[in-house]
């Protein structure tokens, strides 16, 4: 909702960032593909749940996990119309920078909060000594 | 069913008669205070007949010029704000001593602190900031507008009505009393049910829409919208350190808005993630948001580094020391940032292995800056220093700066923070940082970019007086902290038994008086400038004979900036165009495209402050309205086709003639 400046740049010459590598998947076929690849992955996290056929809740949390990752790669792919070489270069970047910076947030609340919870939150009455 | 249906309820939700602080006598009279200086401005506006005025050319503007000096006329106003809360408290902790109570009740005491906090970080630090990257970077990429001129404006708008719902706290309820991170559970609602940390809520929430749509706007401007021929490792460091801070950001609130959701969640539908009770836990409340609040302190002084390279390397005469080593400091500093945050809270109980690993993480990132504290003095060293204002405000900061750093390193060793958590030689710190960082390159940025902006040159005289009273006045002010907090006083006090402590608080509230007169200083430079505005005019458009691409341009730039995108050779391209005999272009314009101006920011951002003035009250039907309003708005919006016109050839080829006219009589 924004108004692009498109802001002249005198003689031109100027863009010569980005736009030149194409759209990849920017097609019907990669549309479908990339529609019944999402649907695939949202339909089994579900089946695994109601099925319950890994048994353990904590299979099933983790399989759920993978299958959530899978299906970030495939919107990138197929949605974001993401290569290593869109954008000469720059999509690629900030993805690695996100990808560093939710490990961060997550490995590392994960760590601490771990330590916290271990050292600080109250303890069943059993477990004092 | 209609027996419990209360009508005053469903239309004012909590907001009563009782909810404005008649009963508060320093309330009253700051009211009135308020009204009436209100009144005058208003009047005055409507008296000389400015209000088309503004409305046309600088409240609907999508001039990132305007929009940069609108910001930091935002953070300067929210600076007189900031630092009354701050004298208050300082003439507090003065006087209470030896039984007397002092003249703030706990209740507004509280209030006080919390809101010196959120105003100085929220509403003075980031408008400064981010109305000195707006002005300054498109101008110093040579480009002719931000890449999303009306977003631009939104996000300006959004965080003036952050701004407002902050200031209408203080006459409409009241504002958090929880410090200003509002760490639950005190900010849960079973501690404070009252208003105040819902206003901190929304008014974080708006601003912070703001915020990060002005770091996507930047990010894209610098990526996408450099003058042909300017590579990464040619961009002045100021536009870098814009990158980074725009890239923290980009990454960091949305950390801030989510844990914030989670606090809303707890508090307005009963939720638990931060309570005591049903599996709550506060401790990752304090985690998420210093996860946000370690790169927030980052994207403040980033720019202020940019602003100090830009300025040494100016006054020095000499190109930067280093630039190299001085992009990758920013960059490693821009990664390190995120990789300490647990620092801020080593006492709450993590443990050896994790404190240690944050604790050097902190001790690491003071290498970059210590790298870039040598890369200034490497440029200055041998360089012809001019000790113009913009370049003692930058020699003070490197002074007070390291002795900030060194305290912090200090702090960083987990053990010695164990003593010294939530002491004042924390507040010392960071407000050593902060205001020797921060603050000193905001007023260095001001001064150096005040000429571009505006056309003529501050008044040095006040500009020094304003200089000295500031500086003096933080080590009147702070170095007291300091050894209060080695003899173990916590902050947000507001009694004291001990009388012997007494004599530093007066030191302290002596130099807050100091700083006082810097900021009356301040105000008066811009008067005195404003009169002698013939005297102090630049017509050169390079008053400092500065390096980098804005002052190429007239001061202040036309609309467009430049009649021909620049080309870029080597950084410091202007001195590098200097230095090889630029010939500015006399004919041959072409017609230039450019954004419209609009209302539509303006009024996205009124009906976002009343939605989130509405969610505080639990006036729902207002806030639904509000809400409905925000995004017909805003769709409606997308359907305005005319958002650009062509300014003729006719009109760019006066504008230079009069530009070359106004050269040829300063040469002569």
């Amino acid at each position: 909702m924004s108004t692009k400046a498109h802001t002249g740049h005198g003689d031109g010459g100027h863009d010569d960032h980005g736009h030149d590598s194409g759209h990849p998947e920017s097609t019907f076929k990669g549309y479908m593909t990339g529609f019944v690849l999402s649907v695939i992955l949202t339909a089994i996290p579900f089946w695994l749940v109601m099925s319950g056929t890994l048994g353990s809740n904590q299979a099933t949390a983790v399989a759920i996990l993978i299958i959530g990752a899978v299906q970030i790669v495939v919107h990138m792919i197929y949605f974001l119309h993401m290569t290593p070489s869109s954008e000469g270069g720059w999509t690629l970047m900030a993805l690695i920078f996100t990808v560093v910076m939710v490990v961060i947030t997550l490995t590392g609340s994960l760590w601490v909060m771990y330590h916290l919870n271990t050292n600080m939150m109250p303890m069943d009455p059993s477990q004092l000594p | 069913m209609f027996e419990n249906f209360d009508l005053q309820k469903a239309i004012f939700g909590r907001l009563t008669l009782e909810s404005l602080p008649f009963h508060e006598p320093i309330l009253v009279v700051t009211f009135l205070g308020v009204l009436i200086g209100g009144a005058a401005v208003v009047g005055a506006i409507t008296y000389f007949k400015l209000w088309g005025y503004l409305w046309h050319e600088w409240f609907t503007s999508v001039d990132h010029k305007r929009i940069g000096v609108m910001y930091i006329v935002l953070g300067l106003v929210m600076l007189l704000r900031g630092f009354a809360d701050a004298i208050m408290m300082r003439a507090q902790q003065a006087i209470a001593f030896n039984g007397s109570e002092g003249y703030l009740p706990a209740h507004h005491f509280d209030q006080i602190f919390t809101a010196h906090g959120v105003i100085m970080i929220f509403f003075v630090a980031m408008p400064l900031v981010t109305g000195l990257m707006n002005f300054v970077v498109p101008l110093q990429i040579g480009a002719r507008d931000v890449a999303f001129p009306f977003l631009n404006n939104f996000s300006f708008w959004m965080t003036v009505s952050g701004a407002v719902l902050v200031m209408a706290s203080l006459f409409v309820g009241e504002f958090a009393r929880t410090g200003w991170l509002a760490y639950p559970p005190l900010s849960n609602y079973a501690y404070s049910p009252d208003v105040g940390v819902d206003y901190y809520i929304w008014a974080l929430q708006i601003a912070g829409v703001g915020t990060l749509l002005s770091g996507v706007n930047l990010i894209a401007t610098i990526v996408k919208m450099r003058a042909p021929g300017m590579s990464l490792m040619k961009m002045p460091i100021f536009t870098w350190t814009s990158l980074c801070t725009n890239i923290l950001i980009v990454a960091a609130f949305p950390v801030l808005t989510g844990v914030l959701v989670l606090l809303s969640l707890d508090r307005y539908v009963g939720m638990n993630f931060f309570t005591n009770d049903f599996g709550g836990n506060p401790m990752m409340y304090v985690n998420l948001i210093w996860i946000w609040g370690h790169p927030e302190v980052y994207i403040l002084v980033l720019p202020a580094f940019g602003v100090f390279s830009e300025v040494t390397a100016t006054f020095s005469g000499k190109r930067l020391f280093g630039y190299t080593s001085m992009v990758y400091a920013t960059v490693v500093i821009t990664i390190l940032s995120y990789l300490v945050w647990l620092h801020h809270f080593f006492t709450m109980g993590s443990g050896a292995s994790v404190n240690s690993f944050f604790g050097i993480t902190t001790m690491i990132i003071s290498i970059p800056t210590g790298a870039k504290l040598f890369n200034w003095l490497f440029t200055m060293y041998r360089g012809r220093i001019r000790f113009e204002v913009p370049m003692m405000w930058t020699v003070a900061f490197m002074l007070t700066f390291v002795i900030g750093g060194m305290t912090g390193v200090l702090l960083a060793v987990p053990p010695a923070d164990f003593v010294l958590h939530n002491s004042l030689f924390l507040i010392a710190h960071f407000h050593n940082v902060i205001i020797g960082g921060v603050v000193f390159g905001m007023f260095a940025g001001i001064t150096y970019w005040f000429p571009k902006a505006m056309g003529f040159k501050l008044d040095p005289f006040w500009g020094k007086m304003s200089f000295w009273f500031w500086v003096v006045g933080f080590y009147f002010a702070f170095m007291p902290l300091y050894v209060l907090g080695l003899m173990g006083i916590t902050r947000r006090l507001r009694v004291f038994d001990d009388p012997s402590l007494q004599i530093w608080f007066i030191i302290a509230a002596f130099g807050a008086f100091l700083i006082a007169l810097g900021i009356g200083s301040f105000l008066v430079q811009i008067v005195v400038s404003i009169k002698n505005r013939e005297k102090l005019r630049d017509t050169t458009g390079d008053p400092w004979n500065a390096r980098t691409l804005e002052w190429s341009t007239s001061s202040p730039p036309p609309v467009y900036n430049f009649a021909f995108t620049p080309v870029v050779y080597d950084h410091d391209a202007w001195w590098d165009m200097k230095a090889h005999g630029y010939k500015r272009p006399l004919s041959g314009f072409k017609p230039i495209h450019m954004p419209k101006n609009t209302g539509a920011g303006i009024i996205l951002a009124g009906l976002a402050l009343v939605t989130g003035f509405a969610l505080i009250w639990y006036i729902w039907w207002l806030a639904a309205v509000g809400f409905i309003a925000l995004i017909a708005t805003a769709i409606g919006h997308t359907f305005n086709y005319n958002r650009s016109f062509n300014i003729p050839t006719q009109q760019i080829a006066e504008t230079e003639l009069e530009r070359t006219q106004l050269l040829q009589s300063a040469g002569a």
